[in-house]
């Protein structure tokens, strides 16, 4: 039966890399290893204690991302204030320095958070293998790219050898037809998937995005897309290319250029799903349908439209699943029944690799304009910051006059980094806040210990800001 | 990497599915540049109060649990963020082997480059763990080479995983070691693409 059918865009990219095979495993070729700070220095420290050289030092890009302050990026790495990080950043310099390798530091406009600063520089290409130790690099499979993260140790091996070993995963395919009603976006397809297969419901799964509503989402979309696939538990997300991801690389600094454009044109063109094609599971979604959504919980499964209110765990099935139901209800403050709306938030992050892109920043400030217009800002016991996702996105966004907009309303405007995603930078919740965020975790402690996040689209999260509380992006538009 | 071969410890119950990576090691400890010593941040939210009070009432801070080295958890295991230091942790704080009904992707591989068995059982297997763990006796025997957990009351569940994997984690191989030794593979692979794909070569 394999043999009958066609390969799927997966498939095709698996094959094209397969170096060898040793112990019942493939060794993998990586086109491209994205590295930042926190998960780079015992890779290379292995290196170096093995007397062992980064092999393909031009197929790796290095950015400072993490742990960055969003304020007084300018005064540098030495001024930055919390010691451990200012150390993993030195770190990383004096590694990229000794290794030759490409590097983007804090400062330089090309900067900014890894995911948004491959794509943006057009390193990102369809038909690749891409790597980094981050679990988001899910990312660039919008671009039609393989793409996941991976652990320290294979951080080393790939520094080590531009490869992988890596069994295949199975195939899944989710299709997602008609037409999004207005006020929803990506964010809240990739959220109605989560909530349909559960974050343990990719394990073991590449996914491919397919549908005429995937092929309606810009390039911008279809990261936050892929990005939320490990979400799922799956290994990677991809959507195929087409014209909207060739025009988004046309003339981008590491695309190919002139003659070499139109070969890698004709090769990226043969990276799509066979018609007869076997998938190993297919979703199927009606994007109508799809509300805007918000998570209630600490797993990015605990999601519920904007009108509804909070489960009850007895309706769990599990023992595990109502005590982790009844957990995080307490964790965030909630009480079951309770319509989410009148959830009163203190804190709004727009950013994160998830919605950091030009048209994330569009979209909010679209939400935040009507509403000056109308007289209102920010609610005053809000703090509403934005982090754009690179120095490049800032400086688009400020041409645009997207700043202005956002601190007339009332809005801080951040310099670019991970920020408040992770809170590994000083950008934190306190105990008990509650933050309306368009990042990716609403775990326990992710946004700072204590901290209470509920997670939505770039509109959602503005229309929360000038709202003081959760609320409903389609009063708003 | 650390080999496992058999591991006879006490098991510590942790009834909860989606324990994530930012619950097994919280973002501040992933500061350090070092692989040594994570073992003091791992679940250090469930184990300190605010004040950085020990928790009594969490399992790994009863005395009857210290030193485990089993834990059994909940389903997807592990789920979040790619950090290593979430094995390393483990690995750090003594914990050699997690029972679960299933872990994600990433630090499931992780475990492996670092000598931490993950061992995937069905759900009223786990189940059945998670009692025993809770019991008086709750020393538990781990054997990888007969793929084997051998539970207190003397009921014995057998796990699969892949052959592989298996015996990498008993001989405690080197991953780079063995994939340089076909690096001629790789020298033929990198010659033919940039010859295939020549705007990937050079800057």
């Amino acid at each position: 039966m394999q043999a009958m059918s066609g390969k799927t865009l997966y498939d095709k990219i698996w094959d094209a890399h397969v170096v060898d095979q040793q112990d019942g495993e493939s060794i993998l070729y990586i086109d491209l290893h994205l590295i930042h700070e926190v998960t780079t220095p015992q890779a290379f420290a292995g290196l170096r204690a093995n007397g062992r050289k980064v092999r393909r030092p031009d197929r790796t890009l290095a950015v400072a991302d993490h742990n960055v302050p969003t304020e007084g990026q300018s005064l540098g790495v030495a001024k930055v204030a919390d010691d451990e990080a200012r150390l993993q950043l030195q770190t990383l310099e004096r590694n990229v320095a000794d290794n030759g390798i490409e590097f983007f530091p804090m400062g330089d406009v090309r900067n900014g958070i890894v995911h948004v600063v491959g794509p943006e520089q057009g390193r990102t290409q369809p038909g690749m293998t891409i790597v980094c130790g981050d679990s988001h690099t899910s990312t660039h499979g919008a671009f039609g790219a393989l793409a996941h993260g991976i652990g320290t140790s294979e951080v080393e091996h790939v520094l080590a050898t531009q490869t992988l070993r890596a069994k295949k995963s199975k195939n899944m395919r989710v299709v997602v037809d008609g037409e999004l009603t207005p006020g929803v976006g990506a964010k809240d397809i990739a959220l109605a998937i989560i909530r349909e297969i559960g974050t343990a419901g990719g394990t073991g799964y590449v996914i491919e995005y397919a549908g005429s509503a995937i092929r309606g989402l810009s390039m911008e979309g279809r990261m936050t897309l892929c990005n939320l696939t490990i979400e799922a538990g799956a290994r990677a997300g991809l959507v195929a290319p087409d014209a909207a991801t060739f025009d988004y690389l046309r003339g981008r600094p590491a695309a190919p250029k002139g003659g070499a454009w139109e070969m890698a044109l004709s090769y990226w063109k043969t990276f799509f799903s066979d018609a007869d094609a076997a998938f190993d599971r297919e979703i199927h979604l009606d994007a109508a349908a799809i509300a805007p959504l918000v998570t209630w919980g600490t797993s990015p499964e605990d999601v519920i439209a904007v009108t509804d209110a909070t489960p009850d765990p007895t309706s769990f099935g599990t023992p595990d699943k109502r005590a982790s139901a009844e957990r995080a209800l307490d964790y965030m403050g909630l009480t079951a029944g309770q319509p989410i709306s009148k959830a009163r938030i203190d804190v709004v992050f727009i950013g994160s690799c998830t919605n950091s892109r030009i048209e994330d920043l569009r979209a909010a400030a679209k939400i935040a304009a009507k509403a000056l217009e109308g007289g209102r800002k920010v609610a005053s016991h809000v703090r509403a910051m934005v982090v754009p996702g690179s120095g490049l996105v800032k400086i688009q966004a400020e041409e645009e006059g997207l700043d202005e907009i956002f601190k007339a309303a009332g809005f801080e405007w951040r310099e670019p980094g991970c920020s408040m995603c992770l809170g590994m930078n000083p950008d934190r919740l306190e105990p008990g806040q509650r933050s309306a965020s368009t990042s990716n975790r609403n775990f326990e402690g992710r946004q700072g210990r204590g901290g209470r996040t509920h997670l939505m689209s770039p509109p959602m999260a503005a229309a929360a800001a000038i709202a003081g509380h959760i609320a409903d992006v389609r009063d708003y538009l | 990497m650390e080999a496992f071969v058999r591991l006879d410890a006490k098991a510590a119950p942790l009834p909860l599915a989606n324990i994530d990576t930012d619950q097994i090691i919280p973002k501040q400890f992933l500061k350090t540049v070092e692989r040594e010593g994570l073992g003091r941040g791992l679940f250090f939210d469930f184990r300190f109060d605010e004040q950085g009070k020990e928790r009594p009432d969490f399992v790994l801070n009863r005395p009857e649990y210290k030193g485990a080295g089993i834990l059994v958890a909940g389903d997807n295991f592990g789920c979040g963020s790619s950090r290593e230091h979430a094995p390393w942790a483990l690995m750090d704080f003594g914990v050699r082997c997690v029972i679960s009904t299933s872990f994600a992707d990433i630090f499931y591989n992780n475990c492996f480059q670092n000598g931490l068995l993950p061992v995937v059982l069905k759900a009223d297997e786990v189940q059945a763990l998670m009692e025993e763990a809770r019991g008086g006796n709750h020393v538990m025997s781990v054997d990888l080479a007969t793929q084997t957990v051998a539970a207190p009351s003397g009921k014995n569940f057998h796990f699969d995983i892949d052959p592989t994997r298996k015996e990498k984690m008993l001989k405690g191989l080197d991953a780079i070691g063995e994939t340089l030794q076909r690096a001629k593979s790789i020298d033929v692979y990198e010659m033919k693409r940039a010859l295939d794909q020549p705007w990937l070569e050079g800057a």
